[in-house]
């Protein structure tokens, strides 16, 4: 861990000036992944950018489409207990109580949440090849221990997942990524905020580099009604996940309407596929239904030998999820398998 | 008149207070002027040789004072013999920054120090690092070919190898009428107490150290320290008055204490040296192990033969070894046996004693087996282990001390219910959720040891008892008070019990579930010659108020000697050291085994665990919903302190069966996991309804306490029992743990 400078920003154009005069200033939010980070010798900030004096970005204020939007510096915690959050999007309060442990959750933001990088174990241990640390330096995940590692759209450099639950829920309800950079604000639909390795590995998502996030954006619609987020892992809490997914629906007469269908866990973002969305319009929710449209999503899957069974798990895992999602009162904390 | 009955008792914690207050102090936390601080370098190669170390950059950090590794080191002995301790296996153990050579992944190499833990750090993080890199092998399934018979020494005669084969295995077995034939295998798994290995070291002087260090022995630190830097024992002083957890991790010294008293003598000053968690892979651990059974029962169930053995990975300069297999014959006396134990060296760090070891793992493939017997012939798996009741150790022709597994069985299934259980093919469900039932036996031989303590008691009515050995947090502190005030009738509160402390008298490391048997027996012992003492005052005091009693005449209670013939008679204890002129009067006694009359017997623990699981049928997500363990471990000294050590070792038993491994990654040569976040062990949403039951055994053989302790044997029942459970729920038997997510899918 080097030493370093430190800012405490007072307003987004102060960020924003600060992590632009020099490629290895950092932002620093709840500094959960960060400082581990530090710790581990993957990174070393030349200055901190402190945005937690940013009052701006901790609140969470309705929007006039009938939206809620999200401050980037608002605690998981905050958010997952908000009575709006609550009420209209369950299934985001669900997926992010299901994250990490009460502690951390504390500490840790919306927008730190999506930054977030992968837990491989090869990325945190420096003294081994990762093309993801080192761009070139190999993937020694693909041939060893790979038992956390991406099933669908990975790479030959790179089978590292996107460890974010509450990535996973925003992907399901299509929030939209605010951000500020030197020339000014964009939006980035979740779909597009997190991206796939190919061959840059070294790029979790599509934010450039003296971009700061402002807030997550949740349209209208919120499933409130049926939803469930479905978390497996190899302990009930205070573990990443093999395989989750979050499920919202909409329902008239018995039939689907509208179906959303994120999984975690198995890609390097979270991944959804609205072909397999639309296979459910009119279906009654049944297993065979679920089932049908798991084989769309989950259509290509690889495994490379200890993450096998994902396969497998993560299209039980959706059959599931539809059942749960018909009966949000069944689900059970921590997001675990219900009925 | 009724003499206080401490003994049995149960009683909190005495120090609890202090520890969940944060007001316990452990080896890192000692505030000490001038304190400097080290940090650890660890080689990221698995073979070969350091060719060179650049300093350049760590030496421009502010605040560094100097970096030791082999080319800048203290004078460190060249023999072997000096760097054995209580718990060396048989071998040349490693010397930390004695040479170039690399011998495992992550062996520590330099050690950077600074005034500050901050600059040290990242000193460390900048110092180049050049390796010549050898061929390496890690891989044990890859090796077994290599096994071989482990050197012998002294830990094989606490630990002893297999006894030799009995009857004719290989025809019994081919003529049994069910036969079970398996291969199991348990990855290496990590102490990981929640306490950092950690030494503070206080510079007194030429040649004079004072120690605080994470250790399950002081004495041990203290002489391995004398012996490596040429010091005086006298001038060494080791002390643990706290330990965070030490399940064994603490029986060697460990290699920052080496590095931090090298760097004190050195430069003359305080330094304190801490691991990070990561670094707390890099030292011994339980072995991997791949088991082979082949068990075979008539058809009404009378195991007859019994083939079982361990190949379990060790070092290329250490043969560590662990009682894995011995126990199935001592369990079930079938007449046909053949035991092998045979250790691969690979090119990794020496194993190191985890908690119940060897015997957790033997039991895991042992009882499995038999649950797997008992299926195969239609045998309720309880109904099978009693038909097969051992009343006497056959596979060494003795007796046992005392045995009361019987009465384990019976009221672990009438607690748990385990009449209500359903055959394999039958069992129930809740919803998508299949119900499983499993039981297992567990069993820990009982060791004895010699160990010392003292007994003092002060003109104002206070005992003080001493001895140096430490309390890990399981209770050893309050329990060896609780012996001591029985011993004299005084309230506990009346008890001061110093140990932690290598100035004080003798002890062996704690570990082995001995220490409560060998400590506690020394304290009972020294507490009675002090007794004795105190009756002899006593006798000659002012109007001789005993007359003619004789000691067997008197009751201690109260703080009085009270004769039991005369009930009126009641003489002060701190009468007594007034009439000794206010002197203390002290006795000190040392616990010896009588080792004839303990070779006489076979001497173990019992335990039997019953456990009910779910399993998610389509998921494969297990949840242990249920346990009872029941144990029979001699005098339970207070059965407060004694649940939670079953607790722990329960939850202990669930994380072996369902959570804990570390990973490894045989192309890098290395432990992958290194974490507390990906290694994973059970967190408090995976424990449910847990029930410890003490059964009442009485053993007048092991010591003279009747205590068979308790560290070890609430763990082993329980992991053989999860198995079984999640075979009778699912029909699937997996032998490959921890049993993990997707296995069941
Ligand atoms: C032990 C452990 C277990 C965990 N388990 C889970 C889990 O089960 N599920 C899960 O989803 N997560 C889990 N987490 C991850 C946790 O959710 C993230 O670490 C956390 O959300 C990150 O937020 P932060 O504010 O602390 O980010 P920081 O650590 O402060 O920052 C992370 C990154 O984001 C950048 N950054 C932060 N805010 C902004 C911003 N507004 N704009 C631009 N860049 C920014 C920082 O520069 C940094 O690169 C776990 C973490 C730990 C340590
Ligand atoms: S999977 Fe990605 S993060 Fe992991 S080692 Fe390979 S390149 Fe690195």
């Amino acid at each position: 861990m080097n030493n370093f400078d430190y800012l405490r920003a007072g307003t987004i154009k102060e960020a924003v000036r600060g992590i632009a005069t020099q490629p290895a200033n950092q932002f620093i939010a709840g500094g959960t992944n960060l400082i581990d980070l530090w710790k581990y010798d993957l990174t070393h900030p030349a200055r901190l950018i402190d945005l937690n004096g940013l009052d701006e970005l901790k609140t969470i204020t309705e929007l006039p489409d009938g939206g809620l939007r999200l401050g980037a510096l608002v605690s998981n915690n905050a958010t997952a207990y908000h009575p709006i959050v609550e009420e209209r999007y369950p299934l985001l309060s669900r997926t992010i109580l299901a994250g990490a442990t009460a502690q951390i959750r504390n500490s840790a933001t919306n927008g730190g949440n999506l930054l977030q990088r992968t837990r491989c174990y090869y990325f945190y241990d420096v003294a081994s090849p990762c093309n993801k640390r080192v761009p070139g330096s190999g993937c020694p995940a693909i041939e060893g221990q790979n038992r956390l590692h991406a099933i669908l759209g990975e790479s030959a450099q790179c089978i590292a997942t996107h460890p974010s639950d509450m990535a996973v829920a925003l992907a399901a309800l299509e929030a939209v990524v605010q951000v500020t950079g030197p020339e000014g604000q964009r939006s980035i639909p979740i779909a597009d905020f997190h991206r796939l390795p190919g061959n840059t590995p070294e790029r979790d998502n599509t934010l450039a580099a003296d971009e700061l996030i402002t807030s997550i954006d949740l349209p209208a619609t919120g499933y409130a009604a049926h939803h469930s987020y479905l978390k497996l892992r190899d302990r009930n809490s205070y573990a990443f996940a093999l395989v989750s997914v979050a499920t919202g629906l909409e329902l008239e007469d018995g039939k689907i309407t509208r179906a959303r269908i994120a999984v975690g866990g198995v890609a390097h973002k979270p991944w959804r596929k609205p072909a397999a969305e639309d296979a459910l319009i009119d279906k009654e929710p049944s297993p065979e239904a679920f089932g049908a449209a798991a084989d769309i999503l989950l259509a290509g899957a690889t495994g490379y030998g200890h993450n096998d069974f994902k396969i497998e798990l993560a299209r039980r895992a959706i059959i599931r999820n539809g059942a749960m999602a018909l009966d949000p009162s069944c689900q059970r904390p921590g997001a675990q398998p219900s009925l | 008149m009724k003499k206080h009955e401490e003994i049995g008792k149960p009683r909190r914690r005495i120090e609890g207070a202090l520890k969940v207050s944060g007001q316990a102090k452990y080896a890192a936390e000692y505030q000490v002027p001038d304190l400097l601080y080290g940090y650890i370098v660890n080689a990221t190669i698995t073979k070969g040789r350091i060719t060179h170390i650049d300093e350049t950059a760590a030496r421009t950090v502010g605040g560094v004072v100097d970096i030791f590794h082999h080319d800048h080191r203290s004078d460190l002995p060249k023999f072997d013999m000096l760097y054995k301790e209580m718990d060396a296996p048989p071998g040349s153990a490693f010397r930390p920054l004695y040479d170039a050579e690399v011998k495992s992944n992550g062996q520590p190499i330099a050690l950077v120090v600074a005034e500050t833990f901050e600059a040290a750090r990242y000193a460390a993080s900048l110092l180049e690092i050049s390796y010549a890199e050898e061929a390496f092998d890690v891989d044990l399934k890859e090796n077994l070919h290599q096994a071989k018979k482990p050197s012998k020494g002294l830990a094989t005669l606490i630990k002893p190898l297999p006894p030799g084969p009995r009857g004719d295995f290989e025809s019994a077995y081919a003529s049994a009428d069910a036969r079970f034939e398996g291969e199991f295998l348990h990855g290496s798994q990590h102490h990981n107490p929640l306490e950092l290995f950690a030494t503070t070291t206080v510079y007194e002087g030429e040649g004079k150290l004072t120690i605080y260090d994470k250790t399950q022995g002081t004495t041990n630190s203290q002489v391995y320290v004398s012996n490596l830097f040429g010091l005086r024992f006298k001038d060494v002083r080791v002390i643990a008055p706290f330990v965070g957890g030490g399940f064994g991790s603490g029986l060697r010294p460990q290699y920052q204490l080496v590095l931090c008293v090298m760097a004190a003598l050195e430069l003359k000053r305080n330094v304190r040296v801490v691991m990070d968690r990561k670094q707390m892979f890099t030292f011994g651990h339980r072995p991997e192990t791949v088991q082979r059974t082949r068990f075979g029962a008539t058809a009404d169930g009378e195991l007859t033969a019994i083939n079982h053995v361990a190949l379990a990975e060790t070092s290329r300069f250490e043969d560590y070894n662990e009682v894995v297999v011995n126990h199935a014959n001592m369990l079930y006396p079938a007449g046909n046996v053949t035991l092998e134990y045979k250790l691969v060296p690979l090119d990794r760090f020496t194993p190191l004693d985890m908690r119940a070891p060897g015997g957790s793992t033997g039991m895991l493939a042992i009882e499995t087996t038999m649950d797997q017997l008992a299926d195969q012939l239609g045998i309720d798996p309880l109904e099978f282990r009693l038909r097969n009741y051992a009343e006497r150790d056959v596979s060494s022709d003795k007796p046992f001390s005392s045995k009361e597994l019987r009465e384990c069985y019976r009221q672990g299934a009438e607690q748990f219910g385990w009449s209500e259980r359903k055959p394999t093919s039958e069992q129930g469900r809740r919803g998508n959720r299949l119900v499983g039932h499993g039981m297992s036996s567990g069993m820990w031989d009982v060791i004895a040891l010699p160990g010392t303590a003292t007994a003092e008691f002060t003109a104002d009515g206070k005992l003080i008892v001493r001895s140096a050995v430490t309390d890990n947090g399981q209770g050893t502190y309050t329990v060896m008070s609780q012996i001591a005030a029985h011993e004299l009738g005084l309230p506990l509160e009346a008890v001061t019990f110093e140990y932690g402390d290598s100035k004080l008298p003798l002890s062996p490391i704690q570990g082995g579930s001995y220490t409560t048997g060998v400590i506690g027996s020394a304290v009972k012992a020294s507490c009675r010659a002090l007794k004795n003492e105190l009756f002899k005052l006593a006798q000659i005091m002012d109007g001789y108020p005993l007359g003619n009693a004789l000691p067997e005449d008197a009751v201690f209670t109260d703080g009085a000697i009270v004769l039991k013939e005369a009930p009126h008679t009641k003489i002060r204890l701190t009468d007594i050291i007034a009439f000794n002129k206010g002197k203390a009067v002290t006795a000190s006694k040392s616990n010896i085994p009588n080792v004839f009359k303990l070779k006489q017997y076979t001497r173990a623990s019992h335990s039997a665990s019953f456990v009910e699981v779910e399993v998610d049928e389509q998921l494969g997500i297990i949840n242990v919903t249920r346990a009872v363990t029941v144990v029979a471990a001699g005098r339970i000294m207070n059965p407060q302190t004694a649940r939670s050590q079953i607790l722990g070792g329960m939850v202990w038993g669930i994380s072996m069966a369902l959570r804990e491994e570390t990973l490894l990654d045989p192309r890098l040569g290395k432990y992958i996991n290194t974490s507390l976040g990906e290694y994973h062990l059970p967190v408090h949403a995976d424990i449910h309804d847990l029930e410890v039951i003490f059964v009442e055994e009485h053993d007048t053989i092991i010591n003279e306490l009747g205590a068979k302790g308790i560290g070890e044997i609430g763990m082993i029942s329980m992991a053989p029992a999860i198995v079984n459970a999640v075979y009778n729920a699912t029909g699937k038997l997996v032998k490959v743990f921890p049993i993990k997510v997707g296995d069941l899918l």
